[in-house]
């Protein structure tokens, strides 16, 4: 082997080990926090005696999930109940692999260690695991995997509960992938890439994207809650109908592995929503960034951390504010509001993207990407306020109101 | 490392498609295909298409294998064994077998040096001049992206039976929803 690759080898092996542990790490706490800010928000204290400030709870939850009895259903089939925590837990780690979380940091050593040879790297080294050509396509492709997991642990349990719970999981999961990729569509035709670092730069020169694809970062964000089965979404364990859906039956550490994954699933919608919408870890007002060094490295990754945390709070604020919404409710909005929707807005960013780029021949990227803020906000204006009538925002109670006065407008 | 690689995901591929036909649970046998699946993507990946690969996984493992496993736990598709032993179930498995054996003859005849020949116009061209080491995909990408590869024939070539498929899948659509909407 060339001191090249073995170089390549040994970063990659090291940005593994460094983002496993953080993942793994994180969602640790990441219990501890949606505890804590479900108690902030319920005027509680929320879990204070192990550790300072309850800083331990996590490890004591690890702890007694690992001595707890493993308990197996009667006429279980054995062989899939086991593999089914595997089947949610791996695809949900799998996808932080490819999120780019800092400035590319420039390289450039050679060193010999020993009995193993020469080990060298010239370059810039882009601060993601795997930088894939095809990013954006295996996250699509591996998140519509964890539907495995969840199906198979309803099935393979043997309890109407758990069957049930992970029939809504399939449903509820296929449903949402159509409106999130639909929702996708308008980023690809903006950043005419589909690698994840192509779509940051593309965003560092024009303007992050939530201002250009307003609607697409709505439609991605609704779905991103459903696909990772978070509250107002989270029908397949609706413990007032299914006791607690697809894990009903079961304990200790195979049940905190579907904790383990909806956490992941969580970390990497709200990375995805920040790579995709809020320009990665590009800091807003310089170019300063892009240089690449240590330090812009560091600080870039210190603002991804602070935008993707900004997004996973948000993620437990809807949790503690919104009811679950009702099961055909939760398709209708599925099939008739976000798809049309989506559908739509793809007709919409085709047309003013050709009018901007041809008739009116503007070739700047922010200019641009303005004229297409522009044409958002008379959407917003247009959907929210108009075709909506507050009946999507004002929820299902003026709904039955609402509906009526549509028809007659009609 | 290449060829290495190739045959660890052509061995799941074929282990797991004959262990899709030998379960007799419908969960199992449907789990097994999606094993095969994601080792065509693996073997799609090795030769430059990961665009294809990606798709695969999308497509097929990501989408209809989940309806086919949901019909399955929606039926609820027990243990069933028909009975494979008549005569006429051994007469079709001889001609299936037989029209399989044909195939695999015809595509063992079908060499590099022939595709070579049919691509250059000349019988006599040297495929391993024309493809240099497995290195077109890779020109491709470079040329023209990940997707661009596929968009370009897909969306100029070969634009009109694109376009024809589309309208077969929107009526087999309209055929199932007239099916579902029959009163029984």
């Amino acid at each position: 082997m060339n001191p090249e690759l073995k170089g390549f080898i040994l970063l990659s092996v090291l940005k593994m080990l460094f983002v496993f542990t953080v993942i793994m790490v994180g969602v640790a706490l990441l219990t501890l926090m949606e505890r804590k800010v479900s108690a902030w928000m319920q005027n509680r204290m929320g879990p204070n005696r192990v550790g300072p400030g309850g800083l331990l709870q996590p490890a004591a939850d690890g702890l007694k999930n690992i001595l707890k009895e493993e308990t197996y259903p009667a006429l279980a089939n054995r062989t899939l109940f086991l593999l089914a925590p595997a089947l949610s837990f791996i695809p949900a780690l799998l996808l932080s692999a490819v999120i780019p979380f800092a400035a590319p940091l420039p390289l450039d050593f050679d060193v010999g260690v020993g009995p193993l040879g020469r080990f060298a790297y010239h370059g810039r080294m882009p601060m993601v695991v795997a930088d894939l050509p095809i990013g954006f396509l295996f996250v699509l492709a591996i998140s519509s995997m964890g539907v495995y997991g969840i199906a198979l642990a309803g099935w393979s349990s043997n309890s109407k509960y758990a069957l049930l719970g992970g029939l809504r999981a399939c449903a509820q999961m296929i449903s949402y992938e159509v409106a999130m990729g639909l929702s996708l569509i308008p980023v690809l035709l903006l950043s005419g890439d589909v690698s994840l670092g192509a779509i940051i730069a593309n965003q560092q020169a024009g303007l992050w994207y939530v201002a250009p694809l307003f609607f697409s970062f709505f439609v991605f964000l609704i779905s991103g809650f459903a696909e990772t089965n978070r509250l107002p979404f989270d029908l397949p364990e609706a413990e007032s109908e299914l006791i607690a859906g697809y894990h009903t039956e079961y304990s200790a550490m195979k049940f905190s592995f579907f904790f383990i994954a909806e956490y992941a699933n969580v970390v990497t919608v709200c990375a995805m929503v920040t790579t995709l919408f809020f320009g990665g870890w590009d800091i807003p007002f310089t170019h300063w960034d892009e240089r690449g060094g240590l330090l812009q490295t560091l600080l870039t990754a210190g603002f991804f951390v602070v935008k993707l945390m900004f997004w996973i709070f948000f993620v437990m604020w809807i949790r503690w504010t919104l009811p679950r919404f009702r099961y055909d409710q939760l398709m209708a909005l599925g099939w008739k509001v976000l798809m049309p929707l989506a559908l739509a807005y793809i007709m919409v960013i085709c047309v003013s993207m050709y009018v901007v780029e041809h008739p009116l021949g503007v070739a700047s990227p922010v200019l641009r990407s303005l004229a297409l803020a522009a044409v958002n906000l008379v959407g917003i204006v247009l959907v929210f306020g108009f075709i909506d009538r507050g009946a999507l925002l004002s929820g299902s109670g003026r709904r039955r109101s609402a509906a009526p006065r549509l028809r007659r407008a009609a | 490392m290449t060829e290495v690689v190739f045959y660890v995901f052509a061995t799941i591929a074929v282990v797991s498609a004959a262990l899709c036909i030998l379960q007799r649970s419908a969960v199992s046998a449907a789990l097994w295909l999606v094993t095969t699946m994601f080792s065509l993507a693996g073997i799609y990946v090795l030769l430059g298409a990961q665009f294809i690969a990606a798709v695969q996984v999308l497509v097929y493992a990501g989408a209809v294998m989940v309806l086919f496993l949901f019909v399955i736990m929606l039926l609820n598709i027990g243990h069933s064994t028909p009975d494979l032993r008549g005569s006429s179930m051994v007469g079709a498995t001889v001609v299936v077998v037989g029209l399989l054996v044909v195939e695999l003859a015809t595509l063992w005849r079908y060499t590099p040096r022939r595709l070579a020949a049919e691509i250059t116009g000349t019988p006599l061209a040297n495929p391993a001049a024309l493809f240099a080491a497995g290195q077109a995909a890779q020109q491709e990408t470079a040329a023209r992206g990940v997707v661009g590869g596929v968009a370009a024939p897909l969306f100029q070539q070969y634009l009109v039976p694109f376009e024809a498929t589309s309208v077969l899948l929107l009526s087999a659509i309209v055929g199932a929803v007239v099916l579902a909407k029959r009163k029984v």
